[in-house]
């Protein structure tokens, strides 16, 4: 019977974990958009949110109250529970993926250590891999449900721009596997870290290049955010939708750029590795502290990165994007593959 | 075919290079334009706590004016409304009767005086016109309100306050 029993502690410290990183994420979220629009105002000379609280800091909260209060309507010709699951799935999918980022090391807590990733599957990358496609579906029902031409159309670019660039994102990640010899997110981490390692940006600058792309693709956000394309699809998939229903899915781009910008730096900036930091001299704790702090500026930085090229670089045409991810990306992430099988073939 | 103007720039037909089909190099340089303004001096205004001065030539709200002694200026003539390209101007005459020396300067006084703000350009045709010096345009603006009716000012609204009883009132409408 000793097959069968279960840790309840484990059980208590994962549900605990869940639970915070799900909230943190949230928050991060929240203030992501409060992020946007400040980092939009700073490159166009303007002072941005600045009512609501000091220095506009509650304004989030103000959005989402705005949000929950306007009138939740569902259009009378609209599949009624496919309207419903649409951003339901979105933002589940969104949320998903955080279960197997390494958000940090180990941490000593009631005499217990406690690894600060909530799963450390062995599929790791092939897991984040599913859940992304999965997050189509929320843009695809939507779309579908509304029963709206506008959010059909945008629902379908969603789907075939997802399709066509998680094909080069797969192929740029092979490159890295072959590098790493395993899926593990935790230990690509720690074959990142430590004296004698680098990130796997140095060896994989063109594989890093293509995930960057894909992932801005991914996430929908400009110059490929053409689901959403305001001024041609009136507002895009989510067209129909109002109240906190709407808020799901805006709010799901931001998570989604939350993670992707963690997953980034996890594959290819070390995670929560702080360079000429050795957590061996260290205790676990603050190590573990130092690391989170770390991985978070990172993610913060390529957040930063995502809505700085937001604020510059103009949408795509539809047959442009279909160009560079099918002529251009997925050529090159094949010959990223190929040089790198070469390069580590000649090393052996 | 020749050009109309010397401004003319001929459309560069060119096939773009390979470094612009790369869009990389383009895009990084665009991304170098935008950073370069987080550093740039925002020229935004920041309104209810900051206004900008008006110049002094400008024509904001009407009022209608009283003597030294406190007393309406106004006759009710109607040149004003003549004058009124907008025809926002309407007024309605009264007889002083014996007892009103001290409320109207002269014989002849405006029981009734509306502008519609809705309608007045704010050209300042009326000040112009006025032989009594009894309408003046000062340095605001009408403030919004819900519905249209609150735009049409009574005389309430736009006599400034009496000289001699409502001395502080003048001096704060002033501004000073």
């Amino acid at each position: 019977m000793t097959l069968l029993s279960i840790d309840t502690a484990l059980v208590i410290e994962k549900l605990i974990l869940i639970a915070v990183i799900i909230f943190a994420s949230l928050g991060i979220a929240l203030y992501t958009t409060f992020a946007e629009r400040k980092v939009a105002a700073i490159l166009q000379d303007r002072p941005g949110p600045n009512r609501a609280g000091p220095f506009g800091l509650l304004q989030p909260f103000a959005d989402g109250l705005k949000l929950i209060a306007k009138e939740e309507i569902i259009p009378s010709g609209a599949n009624k529970w496919l309207f419903i699951l649409g951003p339901g799935l979105a933002m589940t999918a969104a949320l998903m993926t955080c279960a197997v980022i390494p958000w940090g090391d180990k941490v000593e807590l009631f005499g217990r250590t406690i690894a600060l990733q909530v799963a450390d599957i062995n599929i790791g990358f092939l897991y984040i891999f599913g859940v992304v496609s999965l997050g189509v579906y929320g843009v695809m029902i939507g779309g579908w449900a509304s029963n709206n031409k506008f959010s059909l159309l945008a629902a379908l670019r969603g789907a075939s721009q997802a399709i066509s660039y998680e094909l080069a994102m797969g192929l740029s990640m092979i490159a890295l596997l072959m590098m790493t010899g395993t899926l593990q997110l935790g230990e690509i981490v720690k074959q990142q870290t430590g004296p004698g390692h680098h990130w796997n940006v140095i060896y994989q600058p063109l594989g890093f290049l293509i995930f960057l792309v894909c992932a801005f693709a991914e996430c929908n956000r400009t110059p490929f955010d053409l689901p959403e394309a305001e001024n041609e699809l009136n507002f895009g998939y989510h067209q129909e939708y109002s109240s906190m229903k709407l808020g799901f899915y805006l709010f799901s781009e931001y998570i989604n750029m939350f993670i992707s910008s963690a997953v980034m730096a996890t594959l290819f900036f070390g995670g929560y590795d702080l360079p000429f930091f050795n957590p061996a001299n260290h205790t676990p704790n603050f190590a573990a502290t130092i690391g989170i702090i770390t991985l978070m500026a990172k993610v913060v930085m390529f957040i930063f990165f995502f809505m700085w090229v937001r604020w510059t670089v103009p949408r795509f045409r539809y047959d442009q994007l279909m160009n560079l991810g099918w002529k251009s990306m997925i050529p090159l992430a094949l010959v990223n593959m190929l040089v790198t099988a070469v390069v580590i073939l000649m090393r052996h | 075919m020749q050009a109309l103007t010397n401004r003319v720039i001929a459309v560069n037909r060119k096939p773009i290079t390979f470094v612009e089909s790369l869009y990389l190099w383009n895009i990084l340089k665009g991304m170098m334009t935008t950073f370069s303004h987080i550093f740039k001096k925002k020229p935004t205004i920041y309104y209810p706590e900051v206004k900008r001065p008006f110049s002094p030539v400008f024509r904001g709200l009407h009022v209608l004016n009283r003597d030294e002694e406190g007393r309406e200026r106004c006759t009710a003539c109607g040149l004003c409304a003549v004058a009124c390209p907008a025809e926002a101007i309407t007024m309605e005459a009264a007889e002083r009767v014996e007892g009103e020396e001290m409320l109207y300067r002269e014989e002849k006084y405006a029981a009734k005086y509306e502008i519609n703000m809705l309608r007045c350009i704010f050209c300042g045709l009326c000040e112009e016109a006025c032989p009594k010096d009894a309408i003046y345009l000062s340095e605001t603006f009408a403030p919004a309100n819900f519905n249209r009716r609150g735009f049409i000012y009574g005389k309430p609204d736009l006599l400034i306050p009496n000289p001699l009883s409502q001395a502080a009132d003048l001096a704060l409408a002033k501004g000073n």
